[in-house]
């Protein structure tokens, strides 16, 4: 068993279940607003509001943004593990991570609740 | 033929280097790299490369030839020569002891971690512990794994973290182990191969199915682990 305290699930198989699980539910998403846009050739601001105003928009939107920090700290934790070889830089690459994916989190769900 | 060959003495070279050599090769016959290596040993004997068997079963002859790690004594030049050239060097990602020998330590670190012997904690029958015809042929595809280290050195995964990825040949031998109904340490096993680097930094891109000279599929056996490991953690 090799250690490991910086990623995401504290096991194998569940960072490798969430990044899955996450890809699934942003290809779903992607695939819903390009549909979106699709349908609606000639897009207002008022439809666009009212569109993400709905709660089943907003949940889905905050479920795939959540989905996108996971995912993004899975990834980026993998790549940091490969490539990163100094262990303070990779500590560091690893934290400078983590708080970005927060504050997009935190960001994205202000933007959501802002509309 | 001309012969680019990886050269270094850690006593006489400061670095590694390739050399080229001209070599004659007999007409109207197709060569093992194997012997393309005697060849060269007679024109110069102090190039270094490890043989024992010959003929594929040893395992002790793996290099990367033209930039595909095989077995010399069982490549043909035919299925790797390309515009009369061929360039000959040792297995990636190991530490290079000398010319064509690397230091096979990492490798054999990572087969001992996962406990390549059947443990079975029930107590010891008269005779041998039996195997069902079904159950013995799970193992087909599996034991016959000759510990050459050509997959695990083409893995780049394997490269990046040599002292915590398993690799692909140490994993076709833990699940040589996890299926052998004779054994009882399944639950052991998998618990000492639930991390994110064991199993899981296998990333499916089957270099290692591409040039196991034994046609083997580790990348397979590492499905077969990670469902596994998913049934035991849901």
């Amino acid at each position: 068993m090799v250690a490991s305290v910086t990623n995401l699930g504290k096991s194998g198989v569940s960072d490798w279940l969430m990044q899955r699980l996450s890809a699934v539910i942003l290809a779903a998403y992607t695939v819903f607003i390009i549909g979106y846009f699709l349908l609606h050739p000639d897009l207002t601001y008022a439809q666009w509001s009212g569109f993400f105003s709905g709660t089943c928009v907003r949940i889905f939107s905050l479920l795939s943004l959540i989905s996108l920090g996971a995912h993004a700290w899975v990834g980026l934790w993998t790549v940091s593990t490969d490539y990163i070889k100094p262990t303070g830089l990779r500590l560091l690459f690893q934290s400078a991570t983590v708080v970005a994916i927060f504050v997009y989190v935190v960001w994205g769900i202000q933007i959501l609740w802002g509309v | 033929m001309q012969i680019s060959l990886y050269r270094y003495n850690p006593e006489t070279d400061s670095e590694p280097y390739m050399q080229n050599i001209d070599l004659d090769i007999p007409e109207g016959q197709d060569l093992m790299v194997l012997d393309v290596l005697h060849l060269l040993k007679e024109k110069d004997a102090g190039i270094s490369f490890r043989r024992s068997c010959r003929e594929g079963v040893c395992g002790s002859d793996g290099v990367n030839m033209n930039g595909a790690n095989g077995l010399a004594c069982i490549t043909p030049l035919s299925s790797i020569v390309k515009k009369d050239r061929l360039v000959l060097r040792p297995l990636p990602g190991l530490p290079v002891i000398r010319d064509l020998i690397v230091d096979m330590q990492p490798f054999y670190q990572q087969y001992e971690k996962i406990k390549p012997y059947l443990i079975n904690d029930t107590p010891a029958p008269t005779i041998e512990r039996l195997q069902t015809i079904e159950d013995r042929e799970k193992l087909d595809g599996l034991y016959e794994c000759i510990l050459c280290a050509c997959c695990s050195t083409a893995c780049p995964s394997f490269w990046w973290n040599p002292d915590k990825f398993v690799g692909p040949s140490g994993l076709i031998q833990a699940y040589r182990f996890l299926i052998d109904s004779r054994d009882t340490a399944t639950e052991d096993r998998l618990a000492n191969l639930d991390d994110p680097f064991s199993v899981f930094r296998c990333r499916g891109i089957m270099n290692c199915v591409t040039v196991c000279p034994k046609g083997l599929n580790p990348t397979r056996a590492i499905g077969h682990i990670r469902d596994m490991l998913l049934k035991r953690a849901i």
